[in-house]
């Protein structure tokens, strides 16, 4: 079951959870975008059901919320070591169908590839999750291929629907919350995309050998290795440990990990001047079957969830979409 | 339930130095632990990073961190961290299992600071030597200047065939002159099929070392390579020593040649 509620009434229910928790959800940033007068949707904190952003798709991904792009570990100060503290406040995530299905990519790298991340851990204890439901297809997206484009695991979800927000909730305190405003139970239940403007087929014959094929050679010359696509995806998941200084006191600092690029130079880089795949080609063959190949063979499932947004992002209007459909290509071409 | 931090290192005292080239000391570090040759620390530096040594000696309350100086931390380790302490997270990786060479004819092939991760595996069949049929060592260095744990290699000859090498010399010197790869055809076994090797040193080395070893029968799943990798978190997390679905810090160092062989980057 589920309500039916216009914006007055659910900024009452937002007010109700801000005391509990830190809502995140996409948000337009004016004038925040890579070029001039253009607005950025990304993810931020909101406290008003008017500020989140129901029908564009944002350029970065929910992942910063439970990765943020620079966490500091720990402090250094003289001799000793002070853990970074960690949010106490719960959390609320607004996202969609596919990012919804990249957090289970988020919890497998960080909680089951290793031991379990200790910081990662803490957040991800304290996270809840608010599906936003998609009407209709955004550019770029092939949720429907990867098999991202419906999800169960959600707390709630919501559908904006003209002047009203249409809310299924399986949480049994926001239930009650949601009662107490009054609200009529209806049938609600989250829509989903069916089919996609885009789709990708990945070969069920795709091996390693795809690696030889001269399909990447293109991209040593397209891609300018920015690492933007790495950035925006919600599976992406490295990053760098950096030791940083306070000038004041020389003697006083902190350790901290940053989100990393395979596409970027240095990536690879050992010490004594070694360095592994040099040619940008390389690069996005190993990002590029990392997320339809090497994931899979290790948790059995893909880790692309179809999103899109590196094909949104990249200046070099490279698509990764593209790139999928091209490897039965480079399958035959390399089993001649 | 208890969280483990394992990002947070530990300060370890350094015991001992012992100074084998310009650019090359082992620091003797206070630990006690379970711990296998061929496993790494991530040795820290506030201010300068980490870098990940592997372990080359393994005593009772003492590891051995045999740092080569090639870079921004290794340098503050060799100019400000003499006689002090070192900070170190670990020990990560799979390391070398010794119950898989025994009683077998055992070739080591290590070339320069190669030599420090399976140190511990020639050290223990130096000291067990009935526990293998025989022992073969080659090592190889770029020239006698860079020779590393030479004390060692003395011992390690009451009980092992070792055979010392260098790049290059000068016609005084008494060594032995070539490449590793030069002294592999020449090695005598016994039986083959029950040959085990062991290859650590760089990528050009350990590619044309093992070749030399399949060209000699050397069967491809009885040798073992150590791999080279930016190994930035050790637990599998970071994704810079990520070669197709393996993670080197966590599923190696350590890797059979069956699937060392597959890791192309």
């Amino acid at each position: 079951m589920g309500y039916v509620a216009k914006n007055d009434i659910l900024d009452l229910f937002i007010a109700q959870l801000t005391k509990q928790y830190l809502i995140f959800a996409p948000k337009r940033f004016k004038n925040g975008g890579i070029y001039s007068d253009t607005d950025c949707i990304r993810y931020g904190e909101v406290t008003s059901i008017d500020q989140i952003v129901f029908d564009e798709k944002s350029e970065y991904s929910f992942k910063e919320t439970v990765l943020p792009v620079i966490q500091t570990l720990f402090f250094f100060t003289e001799g000793s070591t002070k853990e970074a503290d960690i949010t106490q406040k719960e959390i609320i995530v607004f996202l969609r169908s596919c990012d919804l299905h990249g957090m289970k990519r988020l919890d497998d790298m960080y909680l089951h590839n290793g031991p379990a991340d200790y910081y990662y851990q803490q957040i991800r204890s304290k996270v809840k999750f608010v599906l936003i439901g998609c009407e209709h297809s955004f550019e770029n997206c092939f949720c429907v291929s990867m098999g991202t484009n419906r999800c169960e695991n959600y707390e709630m979800s919501i559908d904006k629907s003209g002047e009203n927000y249409r809310i299924n909730c399986k949480n049994k305190d926001w239930k009650k919350q949601l009662s107490d405003l009054n609200l009529a139970e209806e049938p609600v239940a989250p829509s989903y995309v069916t089919e996609n403007l885009i789709q990708v087929s990945i070969p069920g014959n795709l091996e390693f050998t795809v690696a030889q094929s001269k399909i990447w050679d293109e991209y040593d010359s397209r891609c300018i290795n920015c690492g933007r696509c790495n950035f925006v995806c919600p599976t992406c998941t490295c990053f760098s440990m950096q030791d940083m200084y306070y000038s004041d006191n020389g003697k006083v600092g902190e350790r901290r990990r940053v989100w990393a690029s395979c596409m970027v130079d240095g990536f690879t880089d050992v010490a004594g001047g070694g360095s592994y795949r040099k040619k940008n080609g390389q690069r996005m063959r190993f990002k590029v079957l990392h997320k339809v190949y090497d994931y899979k063979k290790r948790n059995g499932y893909h880790m692309c969830v179809g999103c899109g947004r590196c094909d949104d992002i990249c200046p070099e209007y490279i698509s990764f979409s593209n790139c999928i459909n091209k490897l039965s290509e480079g399958m035959k071409e390399v089993s001649k | 339930m208890m969280l483990q931090n394992d990002y947070v290192p530990f300060p370890s005292e350094i015991k001992d130095i012992i100074k084998h080239t310009d650019i090359e000391y082992t620091f003797r570090m206070s630990y006690t632990g379970e711990i296998k040759p061929g496993q790494f620390f991530e040795v820290s530096i506030p201010k300068y990073g980490e870098s990940p040594i592997s372990v080359s000696g393994i005593g009772k309350d003492f590891i051995d961190l045999t740092i080569r100086r090639v870079g921004k931390v290794t340098d503050e380790v060799f100019e400000n961290y003499l006689g002090d302490t070192l900070l170190l997270r670990g020990p990560y990786g799979n390391g070398f299992d010794v119950n898989l060479y025994k009683n077998k004819e055992l070739v080591v092939i290590a070339g320069g600071t190669g030599l420090s991760p399976v140190r511990g595996v020639i050290d223990y069949f130096s000291k067990h030597p009935k526990a293998v049929k025989n022992m073969k060592v080659i090592c190889g260095f770029k020239t006698p200047d860079d020779i590393l744990f030479l004390n060692d290699i003395e011992c390690w000859k009451k009980t092992a065939n070792v055979i010392l090498t260098v790049d290059n010399a000068d016609e005084t010197s008494n060594y032995n002159v070539g490449l590793v790869t030069k002294y592999i055809p020449g090695l005598r076994l016994n039986d083959k099929n029950n040959t085990v090797a062991i290859v650590v040193g760089p990528p050009a080395m350990m590619k044309f070392s093992v070749q030399a070893l399949l060209n000699i029968g050397i069967p491809e799943e009885n040798i073992w390579i150590s791999q080279e990798r930016k190994m930035c978190c050790g637990l599998g997390k970071c994704g810079h020593c990520k070669i197709g679905d393996v993670y080197v810090c966590l599923d190696g160092p350590v890797f059979n040649y069956t699937k060392g062989k597959t890791l192309i980057d």
